[in-house]
């Protein structure tokens, strides 16, 4: 993305074809539960393949950035494009009316999430989890589904807990499912909402490490709402600090970790490393290499 | 007081009721397990045109006795709308809708158990609405609500006696029948009330042990 970003600086020449449309576009977003506005007038770009980390404190509206995106919260106003389509409108006789549910259909198949809390299915087999998606909504034929399955299981180094259920794995490893599962799907951007706020913390490590390798292999765009800041570093083109339900800065990982410029970052990262005791989260050189532990 | 010799004549004549007993509540059963579904979806409806007035219908049913929806059945709807039903359809479809309102709770209660996480989960893989009901929500709600619905299946058990009161020929009809001819009443009543016994306290038994299958399948399974 950076190197994208200093083609368009050099070469004023053909605007068009060096300028990416961003494949996301929120417009003066604002959404409320009631009283209460948790995201106001946001505006934000994500670009094909851009990788972006989202921090702020508890509470900010990063969650809601990407629940308004998952299409599981409705903007209380403003629009999101996704690849130059309103999301939560359409065209109707010529006028703009709230999506239907058929609308939303087709635009949700090219978003996918991971959740803080795993939500895979506990009545389902973990191979009947990544394939359900496939052959429900894709109509993949199911041994092609399970091929594909497998081979995200094997990168996510569950491949030999095919057979089990949700309730018989640790923390770590469902929510290396549940990445494997919105993977499978192979949306144009993956949402990961705090996918390790509710792991343990020796188990935080292998779920950012497989995340890693993700963001290296594909050309998903990707939108990592997250606590740990060292992983944002390392993964992100951009990081984005949010407070108040407003984007307070955003820049370059280097931007904005070592030279912070509104007070409120500099205090969430002073506040933030004397909290946390910066936990460095540690390779895990096993599930790297794709064996199971 | 008690003819042994008495019992054990009228105790065949008392048996042979008993397949039609069964019969009224396995077809009740049925009728009120299906007709749950659609009251309890109705009912979680989010169009308060709809969910209103289902409500309000279910529990009009669900609060009024079911002697007097099946007097209603057999003697108004002849009247109002020329609709006579032999007892024993007008008995099922009594039992059926009565105890369809007290199915469609515990359906509800089943659905609104599943996680907000799982409906997430199935929007965020782009399942269409009827897709995440039957792969996602039913198989998740279901299971936990069968050792009530079980319970329920026994208390239409006992409840079939009430069908006597439109006719139908069931255990307590014939009792009454038998008592009337001879006028030993203790003899026919005891053994009808020593077949109820007989029939559902081992029904019981075996809901309790599928309770308690279960129990230990959902521990074992988190603790493997």
């Amino acid at each position: 993305m950076i190197q994208n970003i200093q083609i368009n600086l050099d070469s004023n020449i053909d605007l068009d074809k060096a300028l990416p449309q961003p494949i996301v576009r929120y417009r003066n977003v604002t959404k409320a539960f009631g009283d209460h506005v948790v995201l106001k007038e946001l505006n934000l770009d994500i670009m094909p393949g851009e990788k972006i980390a989202l921090i702020g404190p508890s509470g900010s509206g990063k969650t809601t950035i990407a629940r308004l995106l998952m299409t599981l919260e409705r903007p209380s106003s403003g629009t999101i494009e996704v690849n130059g389509e309103m999301l939560w409108h359409m065209q109707h006789k010529g006028k703009l009316i709230a999506a239907n549910e058929k609308h939303l259909h087709r635009m949700r198949s090219s978003i996918g999430m991971v959740f803080q809390h795993f939500n895979l299915f506990p009545h389902m087999t973990i191979l009947q989890n990544v394939i359900e998606g496939l052959i429900q909504v894709r109509k993949t034929p199911k041994r092609q589904a399970q091929e594909k399955a497998m081979e995200l299981l094997t990168q996510v180094g569950l491949q030999n807990h095919i057979k089990h259920y949700p309730s018989q794995l640790s923390g770590g490893q469902k929510q290396r499912v549940a990445i494997a599962r919105a993977l499978v799907m192979e949306p144009q951007i993956l949402l990961f909402d705090e996918v390790t706020s509710a792991l343990d913390p020796e188990l935080v490590g292998e779920v950012l490490d497989v995340i890693k390798g993700i963001a290296a292999k594909k050309d998903t765009a990707m939108l990592l709402i997250t606590h740990e800041m060292d992983f944002a570093r390392d993964i992100a083109d951009r990081v984005i600090f949010t407070d108040g339900g407003v984007i307070v800065e955003q820049g370059t990982p280097k931007e904005i970790f070592e030279n912070p410029k509104s007070p409120r970052l500099q205090n969430f990262l002073t506040r933030f490393l004397s909290d946390r005791q910066s936990e460095p989260y540690k390779a895990n050189k096993e599930i790297a290499a794709g064996n199971d532990l | 007081m008690w003819d042994w010799n008495y019992t054990w004549d009228i105790l065949p004549e008392l048996i042979k009721v008993v397949p039609l007993t069964i019969a009224i509540t396995l077809a009740g059963f049925i009728i009120a397990s299906l007709l749950g579904v659609p009251l309890a979806l109705a009912r979680r409806s989010k169009s308060r045109w709809f969910s209103i007035p289902v409500t309000a219908i279910a529990d009009f049913i669900r609060k009024t006795p079911l002697i007097i929806q099946l007097s209603v059945i057999v003697f108004v709807l002849p009247q109002l709308i020329g609709l006579s039903l032999p007892p024993f359809f007008a008995g099922v479809i009594g039992l059926g809708i009565h105890y369809s309102t007290y199915l469609s709770e515990v359906y509800r209660s089943g659905i609104d158990a599943v996680p907000k996480g799982q409906w997430e989960a199935a929007t965020a893989l782009n399942f269409k609405k009827l897709k995440t009901w039957i792969r996602i929500i039913f198989p998740q709600s279901i299971p936990p609500t069968i050792p009530v619905m079980g319970n329920y299946l026994i208390v239409m058990f006992k409840e079939t006696p009430t069908l006597s009161a439109i006719t139908v020929v069931e255990l307590l009809m014939t009792a009454k029948e038998l008592g009337s001819t001879s006028f030993k009443y203790l003899e026919a009543l005891t053994l009808v009330g020593l077949i109820f016994l007989a029939l559902s306290y081992p029904s019981a038994l075996i809901v309790r042990a599928i309770e308690k299958r279960m129990q230990r399948r959902g521990r074992s399974v988190l603790t493997k």
